[in-house]
């Protein structure tokens, strides 16, 4: 069997396996936010933070609870990394310095996980297990409950209610993230990924000397790491690390777990707006770009010419050789179309144009299918937009799924896609024009600029992978991408969170003849379209300095 | 109604609700939007030229400041200028400076030639307000003061002759009023007091007779006053999907504002750092100045069609709503239906002849000046070849016109007395003169009445006695082509209600033959403010025409409101859109330019957005293939040099904005078809057209710019 053969029937397994789960996921998440009962475990959390789940809010109050309760994960995390070295259970690390500390506390609440640590060197079993897992989910369950809130503005009419945040949050974990971290966790284990609190081994190397292993829970962190679209990997080599992620069938299983909830909430989504076929919808778009992606991903990687990559079969430098060029490949293009930023390769290695693949993708906005949550909000913002664009000709003003899109609509939905093109061109404009930022970079020219170009893109889209090469554990990029994470998770979430209340209070307008078809493929096409070339054109100049200028040398 | 008015009326015409204009002439003319008198969007090149000067008196940068992408060409064209200057060897600078400036020359002359166009219209308006002199009533005496010293509530007399001063309502007489200056309609109409013909316009002209006029309006907000302003353009403000748009449009620009003035300092990491030129070249090239440059001319342009189909909108709002409608209601009488109800056929009773009672019918409808009773002469001439006498032809003949009362009317004549009218009162003027009862002829009435027409008796009395002869079957009739009509407006998804007084029964036979989806049968202005009310909380929006006072709530409460010009003040007031011409057709190409007006919109903004593409691969091999040769390849055009790269696409950018003026001013071509068919088309031509088109302009005039001695 060729490799390519191999790649084409794992990405087959994959969709297939997504296909089968897609039905029963999404309609169980739709029952779970919309179910009016609480489980005896529930209750308990809501006594204990205070809240009364039944109760609806609107925009500001939802958007209270989302700052507030990150904004404590933030504080808790740093405050844990700093006083790691007075607390058990740490394996004899020290505390992390102040930098690092707020770039890993942010990056953890902001789902990113970007890691400018070496897990294995610097985190003890309770940070690692006690802070960022803790985080790990319940940073995707903030993210799918603003994803819900932005649902339940489509399908509200005029009450202007959201539904209840705390209710959103811990649902999220109980019933969605824990049994299927559970259910994940035992497959890691049974293929071979390492679950224990044991400490450091010294272990001797065929080439002599000795190499440091650690042992820890990371079959569980593993698992929440993809299901839960986070990325930060218990060690530092992530995925491609043989504990973490042991075999082909292990890789393709974690691809599965990155994907799983994105696709499936579109179902969730359809649900809950009473119209599968809008569900269905963005289920095509987003199976389309991420289809293309990694077709595109596997032609690069496959057919980049030279020598030595004919010999490899392929663009074989920085991949592991259990996985290949096609796990390689299938996997980075899922990390980097979600928020995941898990990889088992080196995206700084793959060809010119597939770093370049990689780089496009988070820079579409991470919604295709996206973070869990984050994907959803993410690809129906754009929705809006290419309604209001398009919609126009057919002669009607903009409405998606009946709620005109009018002018604070557009505003908060321009707003939001203003936000990462920001972040991601300022913070690497600085970088670029300031003088010590660049020490960082081990490459130069067009390979360092993508170094750089990668970091803030994957900060701001909250992605979390690095395309390697780049120190950036300096106090420059700990802080610049620590915020850039913040403010690329945050303040998105403000101007969705607006829009959501702003189409709940709307009253649906009934869908006519002369309405924008949204559930036709006319309409996939259109929202394809739409955001290929929004962020084609935002990112186009600095991916001709970087990427492109390596690919097409 | 006097004698002056009658003989202007064509027979047959006459309309209960626009006394003045046969609203079926229309109907052709509805049919083909674009042509003949509202011809729309025809387009003179001349224009462009006329409105130069006023293009670049509009640089001023407190107006270029409302629209955002427009000011960031402005302030590229001041600062390209600087850099020129600074180095004035270089003929790239130049050209580039004087490219930009082109630019938002280009932008405005669209919004000149869009207001150009309405001004012409005001100065024709202005010449009918001219200064009057009022006669002001103040007791029994009269005094004589200008037009603009009157105050509201003021009473003024007009005669034969005398310019209306002021907006008002008759109180006093009738009088025969010349309203061309306003609704460009020669032939005059009647005015009185009372009812629903009371409303006149200030600059009108009264024909005949002598009326006492009550002012409504402070003179300088006469409806003359704000239609100067609405087609000039000074009323005009941004409507709602304007602003929304614009918005998009500012948000695009500062991204692209900021992939531009990132890309300095990555290119001078790079390694190549740019000349300020060419990245204000790019960024204007990025900014989607298509569009923001021709956004006003397009409203400008789709208020002006309006205008053009002698509609005025109160508000660009209106129109913008016009194009959501998803209810029209529609009046049966004049819309749906001619105006009045027509003999269809005659139905003898046993043992008289269809002739004989056709006869009797026409002689007894001679006196009979109701539109019914000249349909029944029609009728009889057009079927059974009966000549149309002339009330004069009998000599001796007693005439028994109709009225009101006695619903009848008929001839006496060489002692044969032939009836015609309601059914009831000719079977009891039967019965007075000792007739036998009918039984097949009120059987055949009842069988009319159930299909929903209107029957009238035909009796006689002569030497065989009293007796009914048949009946005439009187039904509306459906206007020519309104079928299709509905069935278009079915297909963009408008629901269409036909309101009527008629019974159920009859407004159900009606609505069926019409094609409309539903009716309203003995409706009253409450009920028909009830199913307004009903569909808006369905969340439809609801298009009516109104003319009388009573339908004014409906009017202010209907998402459009078109007020028929015949109708009264309050109904003028109430509603958001006036038509002139007083055609309650007219709704469905209000609606039409509504959604044109949207479709040239979003048109041109996919296009705007989609021609950047090619720019990209214009610009950027052009700036970094010197340091990255593989960009080269991304050279597809193969542009002759980098700076005749970069110049073309700033020409190109410049030029299609004079290109497409003509289509925002006329208006994206509209066929009434469903969304998807419409999204398809419109998507084809101006998203992959916006795509593709660039890239050949480009590299045509990149190989001019090429043929230049000295250059590239």
């Amino acid at each position: 069997m060729s490799p390519l053969l191999a790649a084409v029937l794992q990405l087959l397994a994959l969709v297939a396996a997504l296909a089968l789960t897609y039905r029963p996921l999404g309609d169980h998440m739709a029952r779970v936010y919309s179910s009016t009962r609480h489980l005896r475990v529930e209750k308990w959390m809501y006594k204990a933070v205070g809240a009364d789940p039944g109760t609806g809010m609107r925009w500001p109050a939802y958007l209270r609870g989302v700052l507030a309760f990150s904004a404590a994960g933030v504080l808790f995390l740093y405050l844990l990394q700093r006083l790691q070295g007075g607390l058990p259970g740490s394996l004899g690390f020290s505390s992390i310095d102040p930098d690092q500390a707020f770039n890993t506390a942010a990056s953890f609440v902001a789902n990113t996980n970007w890691q400018s640590y070496y897990g294995e060197q610097a985190m003890g079993h309770v940070v690692q297990t006690g802070g960022l897992a803790v985080q790990n989910f319940v940073s995707a369950a903030v993210g799918i409950a603003v994803a819900i809130a932005l649902v339940r503005g489509f399908a509200h009419s005029r009450n202007g209610e959201l539904g209840n945040f705390w209710a959103d949050l811990v649902r999220g974990v109980v019933r969605i993230l824990l049994p299927m971290s559970v259910i994940g966790a035992v497959v890691l284990v049974a293929c071979g990924a390492i679950q224990n609190f044991a400490g450091i081994h010294e272990v001797g190397q065929f080439s002599g000397g000795t190499q440091q292993w650690n042992g820890g829970a990371v079959a569980s962190q593993e698992v929440i790491k993809e299901l839960g679209t986070n990325g930060g990997g218990y060690f530092n080599a992530n995925s491609a690390h043989p504990f973490e992620n042991p075999t082909p069938f292990s890789n393709l299983f974690e691809i599965f777990l990155i994907l799983v909830i994105p696709f499936a909430l579109t179902r969730t989504f359809g649900r809950m707006t009473g119209s599968l076929r809008q569900g269905h919808a963005i289920l095509a778009t987003m199976g389309t770009i991420w289809i293309g992606f990694t077709a595109l991903m596997m032609w690069t990687e496959f057919h980049h010419g030279g020598p030595a990559l004919d010999l490899a079969g392929g663009a074989m430098e920085g991949k592991e050789t259990r996985f290949g060029v096609g796990g390689s490949s299938i996997f980075a293009v899922a990390t980097t179309l979600t928020s995941t930023g898990a990889v088992n390769s080196f995206h700084s290695s793959f060809t010119g144009f597939g770093g370049g693949i990689t780089m496009l993708g988070m820079q579409l906005g991470e919604i295709a299918p996206g973070g869990v949550g984050s994907g959803l909000y993410g690809m129906l913002i754009m929705a809006v937009v290419a309604v209001f664009i398009a919609g126009l000709m057919v002669g009607r003003t903009p409405e998606y799924l009946g709620k005109k899109i009018g002018t604070r609509e557009i505003k908060l939905a321009a707003c939001y896609i203003l936000i990462t093109p920001a972040l991601v061109l300022c913070f690497t404009a600085a970088s670029t024009a300031l003088p010590t930022p660049a020490d960082s970079m081990t490459n130069s020219g067009a390979h360092g600029f993508s170094e750089i170009l990668y970091a803030f893109t994957s900060g701001a889209n909250n992605n979390g992978s690095a395309f390697a090469g780049l120190n950036a554990d300096t106090q420059w990029f700990n802080t610049t991408i620590g915020l850039a994470m913040l403010l690329g998770r945050f303040l998105p979430m403000v101007f969705v969170l607006a829009l959501a209340g702003s189409l709940a209070g709307q009253r649906p307008v009934p869908a006519t003849a002369g309405t924008l078809r949204t559930e036709k493929p006319l309409f996939t096409g259109l929202l394809v379209g739409t955001i290929m070339i929004i962020a084609g054109l935002t990112y186009f100049p600095a991916l001709a300095l970087g990427p492109l200028a390596e690919g097409l040398a | 109604m006097t004698t002056s008015t009658q003989k202007h009326e064509e027979p047959g015409s006459m309309s209960s609700v626009s006394p003045t204009r046969a609203p079926h002439s229309d109907v052709h003319r509805g049919h083909k939007p674009g042509r003949g008198r509202v011809g729309g969007g025809l387009f003179d090149p001349k224009q462009l030229v006329r409105s130069f000067p006023d293009a670049v008196a509009k640089l001023d940068p407190r107006v270029m400041i409302k629209s955002p992408v427009m000011f960031v060409v402005l302030t590229g064209s001041v600062l390209t200028t600087v850099f020129a200057l600074m180095d004035p060897t270089d003929w790239f600078g130049w050209a580039i400076a004087a490219w930009l400036w082109l630019t938002t020359v280009f932008a405005n002359l669209a919004e000149a030639v869009a207001e150009g166009r309405g001004k012409a219209q005001a100065d024709t308006l202005r010449r009918a307000r001219t200064d009057t002199v009022a006669r002001r009533l103040s007791g029994a005496t009269e005094e004589r003061l200008p037009g603009t010293g009157l105050h509201i509530g003021d009473l003024v007399v007009c005669e034969a002759g005398d310019i209306i001063p002021g907006d008002g309502d008759v109180v006093d007489g009738v009088a025969s009023v010349d309203e061309s200056a306003v609704t460009g309609e020669s032939a005059p109409v009647i005015r009185e007091s009372g009812g629903d013909r009371s409303a006149v316009t200030g600059g009108t002209r009264v024909l005949s007779d002598r009326i006492v006029i009550k002012i409504t309006a402070k003179p300088g907000e006469t409806f003359i006053d704000r239609m100067i302003k609405l087609v000039e353009g000074a009323a005009r403000q941004k409507t709602p999907n304007e602003i929304a748009l614009n918005i998009l449009l500012a948000s695009l620009t500062i991204v692209f504002l900021l992939a531009v003035v990132t890309l300095q300092p990555f290119a001078v990491h790079a390694g190549r750092e740019q000349p300020v030129i060419v990245l204000i070249a790019l960024l204007v090239c990025l900014i989607p100045t298509t569009i923001g440059a021709l956004l006003s001319a397009i409203g400008i342009a789709g208020m002006d069609r309006l205008v053009q189909r002698n509609v005025l909108a109160m508000s660009g709002r209106a129109v913008e709503a016009a194009g959501d409608v998803s209810t029209l209601l529609l009046d049966k009488t004049g819309t749906v239906t001619l105006g009045n109800r027509r003999a269809a056929e005659f139905v003898p009773v046993e043992g008289v002849s269809e002739a004989e009672l056709a006869d009797a019918a026409q002689l007894s409808s001679l006196a009979d000046e109701t539109p019914e009773g000249r349909s029944v002469v029609v009728l009889a001439k057009e079927r059974y070849r009966l000549r149309e006498r002339d009330q004069g032809e009998l000599v001796h003949a007693e005439w028994v016109a109709f009225t009101a009362q006695s619903r009848m009317s008929g001839v006496d004549v060489d002692g044969c007395r032939v009836r015609k009218g309601a059914a009831g009162s000719v079977l009891a003027w039967v019965r007075e003169r000792g007739g036998p009862v009918a039984e097949d002829a009120a059987a055949a009435a009842d069988a009319i009445s159930g299909a929903g027409g209107t029957p009238l008796l035909v009796a006689v009395e002569d030497d065989l006695g009293a007796r009914v002869l048949g009946v005439i079957h009187l039904k509306d009739v459906v206007k020519e082509g309104m079928r299709e009509r509905f069935d278009e407006l079915r297909r963009m998804g408008i629901r269409t209600v036909m309101i009527t007084g008629d019974n159920p029964l009859t407004a159900r036979a009606i609505a069926d033959e019409a094609g409309v989806d539903d009716y309203l049968a003995e409706a009253t202005p409450e009920d028909k403010m009830a199913l307004i009310k009903r569909e808006q909380a369905g969340g439809k929006l609801v298009a009516m025409t109104g003319d009388g006072t009573n339908d004014a709530p409906a009017l202010a409460q209907a998402d459009v409101g078109v007020a028929m010009n015949t109708g009264t003040s309050a109904a003028k007031e109430a509603g958001n859109m006036v038509d002139l011409d007083s055609d309650p057709t007219k709704l469905i190409e209000v609606v039409e330019i509504g959604k044109q007006l949207l479709i040239t919109r979003g048109a041109l903004t996919t296009f705007s957005i989609a021609n950047d593409v090619a720019k990209y691969f214009a610009i950027i091999p052009a700036m970094f293939a010197v340091v990255h040769p593989g960009l080269e390849k991304l050279n597809v055009m193969a542009l002759s040099s980098p700076q005749s790269a970069i110049l073309s696409a700033v020409v190109f950018n410049a030029l299609i904005i004079v290109a497409l003026v003509p289509l925002a001013l006329r208006g994206v071509r509209y066929r009434p078809t469903g969304a998807d068919r419409m999204l398809r088309r419109n998507l084809g031509i101006y998203g992959l057209g916006g795509l593709i088109a660039p890239f050949a302009g480009i590299k045509i005039i990149d190989l001019l710019i090429s043929l230049i001695p000295g250059i590239g």
